[in-house]
């Protein structure tokens, strides 16, 4: 008869083999898992501020396109995508930024000098100066961004519709 | 009550006689050379484990091969390690496989009764050798894409019908995605269907016929 506070050999090989295969199953385990949910682990951001450049670079009461590429890259795929917004300044410190798409079926909007409109081609829309539907087809006037001058650089919110 | 269970389930599936015939049958006293079977066995369902894995991000086509081998090494979790698995993983098998067949050489157990085990065994190896080579070309780098070359060009040195192999290999006269989209499949679904078919000849025949015993000096 064992004392009853040794630990009987067969109780220790199932103590040893419950041990050593919790860690054998962990090994193999943490990184099937990982593997399968590291995708998950990555999330993008869909808004950020980008600089517009010195905020002197824009003529007062003339809208002015600026364009730039956003590149997403999901795995082993990049994705680029070409966007742009006008600056308004109405005088030296007011200014907004919109967006160029019309706001009806996404054609990209042109800032005319002459009747001095944002039009959209695709359907004859045409937005003032303040983004507001003079006329056609739009249901809403053009999206603004929020922006923001720092240090004379012009800045604004970007997020992806 | 687990024990309830377990008889209620014996009752029904059988499993105490598929243990008895399997892992209970009776073996001559042999060595550690008889252990290379196994370790081929477990190596495959190595493989097979980790090819799905890999499967989940890798992508034959030219456009995306390279660039998702790449993701699978550098961006996502353990992926080095999944793919160095299969890579080492396929050469150890091969390596395994030509020692277990040394040993069936050296101690005669191709044999008979044991002919068919042998003829099995003999098409596990090729079969082996076509999952490398059509895994060779799936990370689409160069060393992948100029080994096919090569390849694919050495049955086309055969007389009258030469040409025409290369062209069934290929999936056109040039080494194109169509190559790469034909190799994957193979490699993922035509050969695996036919190791495990021919393996579960080769081990039903193991334990039907039983394994040959070390031969002694008067055999």
């Amino acid at each position: 008869m064992a004392e009853p506070n040794k630990l009987e050999r067969r109780d220790f090989v199932k103590v040893v083999t419950v041990v050593l295969g919790s860690i054998m199953g962990a090994v193999i385990a943490i990184p099937a898992i990982g593997y399968l949910l590291s995708p998950a682990a990555s999330v993008q951001k869909k808004e950020s501020w980008i600089s517009l450049g010195p905020l002197e670079n824009y003529p007062v009461m003339l809208p002015t396109l600026f364009t730039f590429v956003q590149t997403t890259i999901n795995g082993w795929e990049k994705t680029s995508n070409s966007y742009g917004v006008y600056v308004v300044r109405y005088d030296e410190s007011t200014q907004k930024v919109f967006s160029n798409k019309c706001t009806h079926l996404s054609c990209r909007v042109t800032w005319r000098e002459e009747p001095q409109d944002f039009h959209c081609p695709c359907h004859d829309g045409s937005f003032n100066i303040e983004g507001q539907v003079v006329s056609g087809p739009p249901p809403a006037p053009l999206v603004e961004y929020g922006n923001k001058v720092e240090e004379g650089i012009l800045y604004f919110y970007f997020s992806k519709g | 009550m687990a024990e309830k269970v377990t008889t209620w389930l014996d009752e029904r599936l059988g499993i105490t006689a598929i243990y008895n015939t399997v892992l209970d049958r009776k073996v001559p006293k042999v060595n550690w050379w008889y252990t290379l079977g196994s370790a081929t066995l477990f190596l495959f369902a190595l493989q097979v484990v980790t090819g799905m894995f890999l499967t989940v991000y890798y992508v034959p086509s030219p456009d995306h091969a390279y660039d998702s081998v790449q993701y699978i090494m550098n961006e996502v979790s353990f992926g080095w390690l999944i793919r160095g698995i299969h890579h080492w993983g396929a050469t150890l098998m091969v390596i395994f496989i030509f020692l277990h067949m040394l040993r069936t050489f050296y101690f005669a157990a191709y044999k008979y009764p044991r002919e068919i085990t042998w003829m099995t065994g003999v098409i596990l190896l090729l079969a082996t050798l076509g999952m490398g080579f059509t895994g060779y070309l799936l990370p689409w780098n160069q060393r992948a894409y100029w080994a096919t070359t090569v390849g694919t060009e050495i049955p086309g040195t055969a007389p009258f019908i030469g040409e025409f192999l290369t062209r069934v290999m290929r999936g056109g006269s040039e080494l194109s995605a169509v190559t790469l989209a034909r190799f994957f499949s193979v490699h993922i679904w035509f050969l695996p269907a036919i190791i495990i078919l021919l393996i579960s000849i080769h081990m039903y025949l193991v334990i039907r016929i039983g394994i040959s015993s070390v031969p002694k000096k008067d055999d």
